[in-house]
Parts: structure tokens; sequence; C-alpha cells
């Protein structure tokens, strides 16, 4: 083929080469070690998984393998040997000739690193013009023959678009290329495939993976989910706060893991609950139609929800799963249908629902960090629905609120903190606490867990199941993570384009046979098998040549 | 299967010699915040200082009063008049204190006020939003398609120059400055969840506005503050230069430049010294805005 395929150096060569690495970050109190003392060996050809909750330290380590750290960290000591050189004592103008060139760099959300006002190809061609490796018309031919490569459609014209006119995972696919243009011996990627959709996700995992092995190039492959790098990585390492946990090849770590938090992170099978079956409806929404003005995004939504238990619903982004809560909360009144609440219709719109009603029905957002006030303390968010609803004052009112905190498993403590001064799991258990306030029937739970970490969020699942047994109070649960369907539905709702595709106990669910849809979601979910990307990629290529023959 | 990470992440921990009790706390954060100030948010603030303390004793502090005639026409310095008299003979060391009072007080509370105005309903506009956001801006669009300086001298020659509409005047004019602020900054935390929280529950207005938006949009609007307050200090020293701001016998800064800008002609710097004490001011309280906004943006500097 082309010079593309040329290969530098052999497989094997180690490219980077990093001792006792050590990074401090500043913060309010001094300075705090965040990464401490990591070696790390990366070999031409090889794919190294990182892998670590948030606050491990692992996206710090891959942007130290650039040479760069971000604003107010410093490295203290170690070496980063790249082609014998020490990047932590390179100037910054002797990084920017590596950066993109030799070591490349693929971050998380494609859409935030995209420039939105240039077209992809533009992008592609800048880099290796700007560094004088080629000009810009070998460049184009190359961009166009990486995006085929990556399956990406049409890939002659695909470089024209600008990012806001491809989807997600096609953008993310045209990073990894842009990623690819100068043939680095190094690229890092920094959980690309994170804020994707489960079936996107399989694209561009594959992508990644026949594109790493054809270049012979090395890769350090950052993510918290295990399941995903085991897909790709040959040897992984599992870090904690900044340090190693343990470090060997991916089988190894997948099947006998020395150290108990890589068991814990191995442990996915999240708590499991009894499904409950109701007598009593609490919510019933029949036949709704939503919109955002001209476009339609629910058509024809029956579901209901029975007292004391959990339906979720289950959707990719863009099904209508958040706009049905919307709906019900009465944020977005519905075009078409009724929506019943314990036994009685109730209005569409917010503004003309009681206070009653409206303390019945609770919100909790996705993400804890904007739906709490940064400028309210625990005691202020969890007494305001005390007062406003229930009048409460004073001691009571504390007496009350100790309580609530009892119940979301924080003492005493967090009375007089603000937001900024709590973890993440702890955010969100605040917003159930303040949901709770209320005395609700029904919680509406947006993606609650989707901004957490694997084990905070298994906490939050198993608060959320204790507190129904102990209240009734039934919820509503949004999601996109089958996992957590598994551990908390009575009832699944499946979600594709704004309309119920199929719905039912979990058992059914989960129990062949599927809906199509329903089928594409659930062995789109990455398993701990390193062999499994292969074989489901295998599947459907077999299933689309049966279907093209048919 | 147990997950003791769940009750134990890092970031559970608070420090414990971290102070959560309200007031001691803040008010030592706010000393240690000034320890570590540099010396230019240092200057700016000895100098707003100073023009306080001169501004609140200016009857103790000045050697005669504001409109008592003392000596001839345009003394020279001496003991007796340490900054010699103006041209009716008045002391003026002692007009360039009561000037202080003056200027600076009128220009406080003018600025409060415009913030009172346009900071309220830029605030209402972002929060309640729809048409009641499209006739505020457009109001204030019309508003400030006029140039300030003129639509002021008009307004006053309309309504006379006294106290009172010179501050009503001038607070309105700026206020629409201040809305475009509130209303920018307010529409970035409308949209928080937070909002739709207490949307949800059934606040009403005045709730959402004062505890959901308005503390967090504050730093913000204090740094805008001081540079407005320097603003609306200029406008009404050049009001009061051009003879329709502050009227005789009241001192004040920019009319004290005019009635004596004459000896300036013979090489006297003395005309000059209220405009130093403007620009001074203006300095000082632009570099304690810089450090305000710097603390609480969170902006720190790269090491």
């Amino acid at each position: 083929m082309t010079k593309l395929d040329s290969v530098r150096g052999t497989k094997g060569d180690v490219v980077l080469d990093v001792k006792g690495l050590r990074i401090r970050a500043k913060s309010k109190a001094g300075w705090a070690e965040i990464v401490k003392g990591i070696d790390l060996t990366l070999r031409r050809g090889e794919i190294l998984g990182l892998i670590g909750e948030s606050g491990a330290g692992k996206s710090t380590i891959g942007l130290a393998a650039l040479g760069y750290v971000k604003p107010g960290c410093r490295i203290t000591d170690g070496t980063i040997l790249f082609a014998g050189e020490d990047l932590s004592e390179l100037s910054e103008a002797e990084l920017r000739r590596l950066r993109g060139v030799r070591i490349a760099y693929v971050a998380q959300s494609a859409a935030a690193a995209f420039n939105p006002a240039h077209r992809l190809i533009d992008q592609y061609t800048e880099v290796a013009v700007v560094h004088g490796i080629r000009d810009a018309a070998s460049a184009r031919a190359e961009a166009v023959e990486l995006y085929r490569k990556l399956h990406l459609p049409n890939p002659e014209a695909f470089g024209e678009r600008f990012p806001h006119q491809v989807s997600g995972g096609q953008l993310q696919r045209a990073m990894v290329a842009m990623a690819l243009a100068c043939k680095p011996d190094i690229i890092v990627f920094d959980e690309p495939t994170t804020a994707l959709d489960v079936t996107t996700q399989i694209e561009v995992l594959a992508a990644i993976k026949d594109v790493v092995r054809d270049f012979h190039t090395a890769a350090i492959y950052i993510t918290h989910d295990l399941a995903v790098v085991a897909q790709l990585a040959d040897r992984i390492m599992v870090l904690r706060h900044g340090d190693l946990v343990e470090e060997g090849n991916t089988r190894q770590i997948l099947e006998q893991p020395s150290a108990d938090y890589t068991r814990q992170l191995l442990g996915r099978d999240p708590p499991k609950s009894d499904t409950t079956t109701a007598s009593q409806k609490i919510l019933t929404v029949s036949s709704v139609d939503a919109a955002y003005g001209s476009i339609k995004v629910l058509h024809h939504v029956s579901l209901s929800v029975g007292e004391g238990t959990t339906v979720a619903v289950v959707g990719e982004s863009g099904s209508g799963k958040s706009t049905l809560a919307r709906v019900v909360t009465g944020l977005l009144p519905c075009s078409k249908g009724a929506l019943m609440f314990d036994g009685r219709s109730i209005d569409s719109s917010l503004r003309r629902r009681s206070l009653d009603l409206r303390r019945r029905i609770q919100l909790v957002h996705q993400m804890p960090d904007t739906s709490l006030n940064p400028r309210h303390r625990v005691r202020e968010v969890l007494g305001r629905p005390l007062t406003f609803y229930h009048g409460l004052m004073g001691r009571l009112r504390t007496a009350r609120i100790i309580e609530l905190l009892e119940q979301i498993e924080l003492d005493l403590t967090f009375l007089d903190r603000f937001p900024e001064e709590l973890s993440g799991g702890q955010k969100q258990r605040l917003c159930i606490a303040r949901a709770l306030a209320a005395k609700p029937d029904l919680i509406i739970c947006d993606e609650v867990t989707s901004a957490l970490d694997q084990s905070v969020a298994q906490g939050v699942l198993r608060l959320l199941m204790d507190l129904q047994k102990n209240l009734r109070v039934s919820y509503l649960f949004i999601t996109h993570d089958l996992q957590t369907v598994r551990a908390i539905a009575d009832e699944v709702v499946v979600m594709n384009q704004g309309r119920i595709v199929e719905q039912g106990p979990k058992d059914e669910f989960f129990a062949p046979p599927h809906h199509p849809y329903t089928q594409l979601l659930l062995t789109s979910v990455p398993q701990m098998d390193p062999d499994w990307l292969d074989s489901i990629r295998e599947t459907r290529a077999a299933l689309a040549r049966a279907m093209s023959l048919a | 299967m147990s997950t003791p990470a769940d009750h134990s992440p890092p970031l559970n921990i608070a420090p414990a010699d971290r102070p959560h009790r309200q007031d001691p706390g803040r008010f030592r954060a706010l000393l240690a915040g000034l320890r570590q100030a540099p010396l230019s948010a240092w200057f700016g603030l000895v100098i707003v200082a100073v023009y306080v303390v001169v501004a609140l004793f200016a009857s103790v502090i000045a050697p005669y009063g504001e409109g008592q005639v003392v000596g001839s026409q345009f003394d020279p310095w001496t003991a007796q008049y340490l900054l010699g008299t103006d041209n009716l003979g008045r002391d003026t060391l002692s007009r360039l204190i009561y000037g202080a009072r003056n200027t600076v007080g009128i220009a406080f509370l003018t600025t409060s006020l415009a913030f009172l105005i346009g900071g309220g309903a830029g605030l209402v506009a972002a929060v309640v939003g729809g048409w009641v956001d499209q006739a505020l801006a457009r109001l204030i669009d019309i508003l400030m398609a006029v140039p300030q300086l003129i639509f002021a001298l008009l307004l006053l020659t309309i309504f006379g120059a006294s106290v009172t509409s010179l501050v009503s005047i001038i607070a309105v004019l700026d206020a629409t400055r201040v809305f475009r602020l509130a209303r920018a900054a307010g529409m970035n935390i409308a949209v928080m969840d937070y909002v739709e929280v207490a949307r949800l529950r059934g606040e009403g207005l005045i709730w959402i506005l004062s505890r959901e938006v308005l503390p967090n949009i504050l730093p913000p609007l204090v740094a805008e503050f001081g540079l407005r307050f320097c603003f609306v200090f200029l406008l009404i020293s050049s009001l009061s230069f051009l003879g329709i701001g502050l009227q005789p016998p009241t001192a004040d800064w920019g009319s004290m430049v005019r009635d004596n800008a004459i000896l300036i002609t013979y090489g006297d710097v003395t005309p000059l010294l209220p405009a130093a004490a403007i620009a001074l001011l203006t300095v000082g309280v632009n570099f304690l805005v810089d450090w305000f906004l710097h603390e609480t943006s969170g902006l720190d500097d790269e090491t």
C-alpha cells in the first residue's frame, strides 16, 4: 500500500520509559502528591491500560507521557525517557516538536477537542503541515485513507464536514485519525469511549484496536472501565490514589488478580434486588407526545409505576428518556396524552400543579455538581424543603436534617459544609436526601449514577434500594447502563428514538427472546473477557452478511 | 459484595483543622488572603482607606470650612494655607478634603443605586426570560444607544442640576451597563440544575433571585462595582467641570479644576491636585478590584 504502513523501529523496542515519576498538585492546603513514584515501560506495538477510579492519577500520568502537566501541577521527581531524552527537562519549544508528531493524545470529549469552525480534514492536515512533515495535498490523501481504515462513512467526503455535522462516535474516530496523522510512536488515549453509547463504543474500540495493530504504534489507554481495557490492552496497570496497585498481563489481571482492590474493580456484579410487584399504581403515563418547539421527541409513550417499585427507563442518548422525566415533573408539558398520579389526573404543566403535588414528585439530577448550589451549606440544602413543605423550623428542623443525613450515611460533621467540600458520591447522596426531605411518593432518578465511579455508584444504588424498602418510595429510574438496571429495576422500559420498543418485568427483559434493539443493547455491553470484542464483531459481521444475502 | 471504597473515598476525609463554623473561619480566611495579597492590592487598599477616612471626618480634618473665604484670591502655598487659596480666597486644602466627601460620597451613592436598578432588572431578565427579558433588554439598548455624557447633559438641563437629579440620572444611565453584566452572568446560573430544583420545588421569584442566583454572581458584580464607581466618579467630575454637576459653593474636585484652571498658565500646579486625587483613587480602586477578581475567580498563576 502506501508509506502510511511503513513502520518506524521494530516491535518490542522500549519507546517510553518512566522512572519514579512524582507529580504534585497545588491545593488550598499546599502541595499534595497526586502521582507517587510510578514506573512505566511502554514497548512498540503494545497497548498499556491504565485503570483506576477518579483521583487515581491516571490522566495525569497519561499527560506526563507527553511531557505535559496541567496548570497548578509540577513534576517533582523522576524521569520520562522518550527516544533518549528526558521529557521532564525539555523546554516547551522542544516538547512542541514532539507533541502531535511523535507522541499524540486523544481526549475524552472529541466534541470539545475539535475546533467547531474548521472542517475535520483541515484540522487533520494542520499538525502534519505545521510540523513540515507533509504537504497539504499528501496529508489530505492520507486522511482519506485513514478515514477509510477507521470505517468512517464515505471517507472521500467525510473530512469536508464540520465537527457538528457528524455523530459522537464518528467524531471520536476522526480524532483517532488526527492522532495518527504524523505516525506517532506513542498515542495516549484518555477515556476515548466514556462519553459514548454502548453501541457506538464498540465501533470506536474496534477502530482503535485495528489501527494500533496495523501501525505498530505504542499506546497508553486510560479508562475506569476494566471491561473496556480488557478488549484492547496487552498489559494493565491498576492505579489508586496515585499509587500502583498491581501490574500484569491483561489475562493475568482478569483471571488471577492479586490485589483486593483489583478484585473489587473486577467484581462488577452490583447489588441485586428482589422484584416486587405492586397492587397500586402511583404514576400512569398514557400515550404521551412531547415536543421541543417543532421537534417531536416523544411518540405515544405509555407506562406506569407501581407503588414502592422501580421502573427503569433504558435507552441511548437521544432516545427521549430524559424528556420523559421532564414531562412527568411538569417541566415540559406534554402536547398529547395524560398523566395520572395516585389515581387522580394531574396537570401536565408545572405552573398549575399544587404545592403538595410538587412535593410528592421529586427529581434527582444526573450531575450532582450542578444540582447543588455551591453557596449553600448542607444545612440549607436539606433545611429548605423541610421549611418550605413542612414548615419545620429551629430545633425540629435541625433534628430532621440530622435524621436525613443518617439515612444517607453521612454524619453530623457534614452539616456546615459546602458542596465543594464533598466527594462526588456524597454530593449525589445529598441530592437524594434533599428529595427525601420532601417526603415524596415518587422520585425520578435521571442517570443518578452515571457521573460516579463504579464502587461509589454501587453504594448509591444500595442506598436507594434500602430507602425504598424502608420508606416505600417509588422510583422512575432513567439510565443507559444495563448493569444498573439489573441491580435496581422491577420493571424495564426500553426506549429508542422517542418510542417505547419493549416493556415488562426485569426477568423477562434479561431473558430471551429479545426485541432486536434490546438485543443490540444487551450484547453491546463489554464483558470481562479479552476475546469479547473480537467475537462480537464476528457475530455482527456474520449477521450483516446473512442480512445482505437475504 | 462489600465495597468499603464507597464509604471512604479519598475526598471524604475533610481536614480536621479546616474551620466549618461560619464567621471566625471566614474572617480568618480573609486575613490569610490579605496577608498573601500582592503589594498592588495593599496599595489600593491603603488609598481607598485613606479616602474613606478623609471623607468621613472631613469636618475634623479640614483646617477651614468648606465655603469659608479665608484669604485673598490665589494666595500661594504658605504655612497658613498649605495649598494656597482659590479664585474666591477659600482654602484649597480644606476644599480638597470636603471634595472627597462630596464627590466620593455621591459617586458611591450613585453606583449603589445603579447596581440596585441594573442588577435587579438584569437578574429578573435572566431568570424570568421570555418577553420580560426581551422588553427589558431592548429598553436598555435604547438607553445605551445615546452617548452617556451627552445624555446626562441633556437630562440635567431638563431636570435642573440638583444633587437628587444628578444621582438619579447617572444611576439610571449607569444601570444599563450593570444590567448587561448581571443578565449575562445570571443566565449562566439560571440554567443550572439547582435553579431547576428550586423551580420544581415551587419557590417564588424572590427566593430564586436572592438565594439561588445572586450569591453565585456576586464576585463579578462586586468587581464591576469598583470599576463602575470609578466611571461614575469621573462622570460626576466631568459634569462638574462643565458646570452642571455639583453646584457651588459645594466643594467638588471637578469644578475645583475648572475654577482654578487659570493658575496653570502661571506655572502653578495647584489646579492639578484635585485631578491627581481623582486619578489616585481610580488607580487604587482598580488595584483592589483586580486583586478581588483574581482571588474569587479561582485563577491561579501557573507555577
